[in-house]
């Protein structure tokens, strides 16, 4: 039940992880949050939830995931190299755990219909499976740019069963997508359960999807004693709304020597004003429920953030790594689309793993950090998802239509 | 002339006070004015001016439409600023609705001071609830400023008693669970809610998401201190002045027409 223990690092009552966090969602969805947290209060010391959600991990998902160390790809670091293997989970990111674990809850709450907004489609799959598992109507909200850039996550969902329906308003990407999302809660909350995917949004969230997530750094701190016989210099892992890189910074956190690294996307770079680099470049404020960075301009009107990767294309991020930054724990900084596209063909051909364009950010991130370290260092990094649905993104990026090679 | 004023008036005239909302900027910094005038002028005792915002999770099609027409033609919040104190130099009385984080990225203090400089009573705050309010409170009590917070069909008994205690000038009751925009009938979740916050306050309470008509109006003034009329504005200021003042116009009516019933 480790997984579920509560922390010191957890929010207040009312969600607060220092000055950030909160709820800052209208008065209607405040009896929602509040049925929710009540729940998943319940629920964390109820042996049977808690028996269920591992063993869906386990039996349906192919828990633990493995430990996969790099040599190859370590050589170009200069570091010693492992990568947390969440691409090889049932739907192929990390994002299952959280579904999971918010599916049970949704139906100890006796509700039937369940909601989700997806970026790189991956969230919005494992929804949609999740759903079908447990025989739950699912509608997944996705920007209308994202559903071209996915399609093939969008088949995937329709095929699961699920209503996927283009969001056209504003950026048509992930905060959109969102919004829609909270308009759909806001008017069906009775019956329906927003499944929000990233460690982000009012207070239980980011508390409730960190724990679900938590399984990966408790796995991956066993699994790096086991096999290199200490703990790591650095934990790597790419930050959109932030959930894979909580759930594997928490492994760790009371390991203080241990670096706790998130990695931004940085778009056509910093200067250029394109990219996402949230923690990185953005402000305090109050986005899709609560306080914590965002890429806003001088009037507050939040900005569209732009990144190669669909699912780290987000103005926002969650505010438990706000509070993370600020209290020095974690350090996060961006790299470039091509960057990650680069760490992407590099770790494809070096290792024969073709790892999710948002995962190479954090491969990109450990070439950055692998000279500092030298030959004796020692990363984990979370490899939060496979590429096979980036496969449009890199047939184009390096044309490999046209014999083109990475 | 304060929001107390205002429901003191109306109910004076034993009838509900008419609320009228129109974003800032739209359909221009100077069409918002003059559209904000004329809803005065035909009947509006109150006006809400909205603060256009990039993602409005709480309102409809509507006015997530005329808030992206607003920005994109280069809205600044110091316009808003602009527009209420064109209501109020006009002898009008505004509120602004905003949604938090303008308020916050442009300091909680200096929009409360700037605001309450412009002639503006209050704010009406759709994504803060009172739990996350310590700087507005205080805000608002250094610079005279109204709190309107809303209740929900869905709020307990004691966030509707909390919350009335934090408010001031007036509540907003949202008649139904959902996002703004016009409807054609009255939700029945709307007396009951209003019937609910009076056993705990003496503030007036307005009732508002998706009136469009003075028929509706009516209905609404039969249980509540203000009705308040939004997508409704809107979508008239699209067609024209004349649209906007025959809307007023019938709602005024509407508002005056449940007195004759009880
Ligand atoms: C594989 C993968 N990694 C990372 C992310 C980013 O999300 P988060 O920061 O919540 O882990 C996504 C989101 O879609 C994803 O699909």
């Amino acid at each position: 039940m480790g997984q579920f223990k509560p922390t010191p690092h957890d929010p207040d009552a009312r969600g607060h992880f220092g000055p950030w966090g909160g709820r800052f969602v209208p008065e209607a969805l405040i009896a929602a949050v509040d049925e929710l947290a009540a729940e998943y209060d319940k629920a964390r010391l109820d042996p049977e939830f808690v028996g269920e959600f591992q063993r869906l991990l386990k039996d349906f998902a192919g828990r633990p995931s493995l430990l996969t160390e790099a040599p190859k790809f370590a050589e170009r670091a200069g570091t010693r190299v492992f990568l947390k293997r969440e691409d090889l989970n049932h739907t192929g990111s990390h994002k299952i755990n959280n579904v999971l674990g918010q599916a049970l809850l949704t139906k100890r709450m006796g509700k039937k219909r369940v909601i989700a907004e997806t970026g790189a489609g991956q969230h919005g799959v494992a929804t949609a499976t999740a759903c079908a598992l447990l025989g739950l109507d699912c509608v997944v909200y996705m920007g209308e740019l994202d559903t071209e850039r996915q399609a093939l996550n969008v088949a995937r969902m329709r095929l699961l069963g699920a209503e996927v329906i283009p969001v056209k308003s504003g950026s048509r990407t992930l905060k959109d997508a969102i919004n829609e999302a909270l308009r759909d809660w806001v008017t069906n909350v009775d019956e329906t359960h927003y499944l929000l995917g990233t460690a982000a949004g009012p207070h239980p969230f980011p508390l409730l999807v960190r724990d679900f997530h938590r399984v990966i750094g408790i796995e991956a701190r066993e699994q790096i004693l086991e096999k290199a016989g200490r703990l790591p210099d650095a934990v790597v892992a790419c930050v959109g709304g932030g959930s894979n890189a909580i759930g594997i910074f928490h492994g760790f956190i009371d390991d203080a020597d241990v670096r706790l690294v998130g990695v931004e996307p940085g778009g056509s770079g910093l200067d250029s004003g394109s990219h996402g680099a949230t923690l990185t470049a953005g402000t305090p404020g109050s986005l899709h429920g609560a306080m914590s960075y965002v890429m806003q301009d001088e009037d507050g009107q939040i900005t569209e953030a732009h990144s190669i990767s669909a699912g780290l294309d987000y103005p926002g991020v969650g505010p438990e790594h706000s509070h993370l930054k600020d209290i020095g724990r974690a350090e996060y900084f961006p790299v470039t689309d091509a960057e990650a596209m680069e760490a992407f063909a590099l770790l494809s051909r070096t290792e024969g793993i073709i790892p999710a364009i948002e995962s190479s950010h954090a491969l990109a991130g450990a070439l950055k950090l692998g000279p500092s370290l030298g030959p004796d260092g020692l990363l984990v990094v979370n490899l939060s998802g496979r590429g096979d649905k980036d496969m449009d993104t890199a047939v184009k990026y390096f044309g490999l239509a046209d014999g083109g090679q990475a | 002339m304060s929001l107390s004023d205002v429901f003191s008036t109306a109910r004076a005239e034993s009838r509900a006070a008419l609320i009228g909302y129109l974003p800032a900027g739209y359909p221009t910094v100077d069409g918002s004015k003059d559209h904000l005038r004329s809803m005065i002028e035909s009947g509006c005792d109150l006006v809400e001016v909205g603060l256009p915002f990039s993602d409005p999770v709480m309102d409809g099609p509507t006015i997530q439409a005329a808030a992206e027409q607003a920005l994109s033609a280069g809205f600044r919040v110091r316009d808003l600023f602009d527009v209420v104190s064109a209501v109020s130099d006009a002898g009008g009385r505004a509120v602004v609705m905003t949604y938090w984080n303008p308020v916050l990225r442009y300091g909680v203090d200096a929009f409360a001071r700037d605001l309450a400089a412009a002639g503006g009573l209050g704010i009406i705050t759709p994504d803060l609830v009172p739990d996350e309010a310590d700087d507005w409170m205080a805000a608002s009590e250094a610079h005279g400023l109204d709190r309107i917070f809303l209740v929900a069909p869905s709020s307990t008994e004691e966030r509707v008693a909390m919350t009335a205690r934090a408010s001031s000038g007036f509540l907003y009751a949202t008649a139904v669970m959902g996002v703004t925009g016009a409807r054609d009938v009255v939700s029945s979740a709307a007396p009951e809610l209003v019937g609910r916050v009076r056993e705990h306050t003496s503030l007036p309470v307005g009732v508002g998401l998706g009136v469009r008509s003075g028929a509706q109006a009516a209905e609404i003034a039969g249980f509540a201190d203000g009705v308040i009329v939004g997508s409704a504005f809107v979508s008239a200021v699209a067609e024209g002045e004349t649209a906007v003042r025959a809307l007023a116009a019938d709602l005024a009516k509407g508002v005056r027409s449940a007195a004759a019933t009880v």
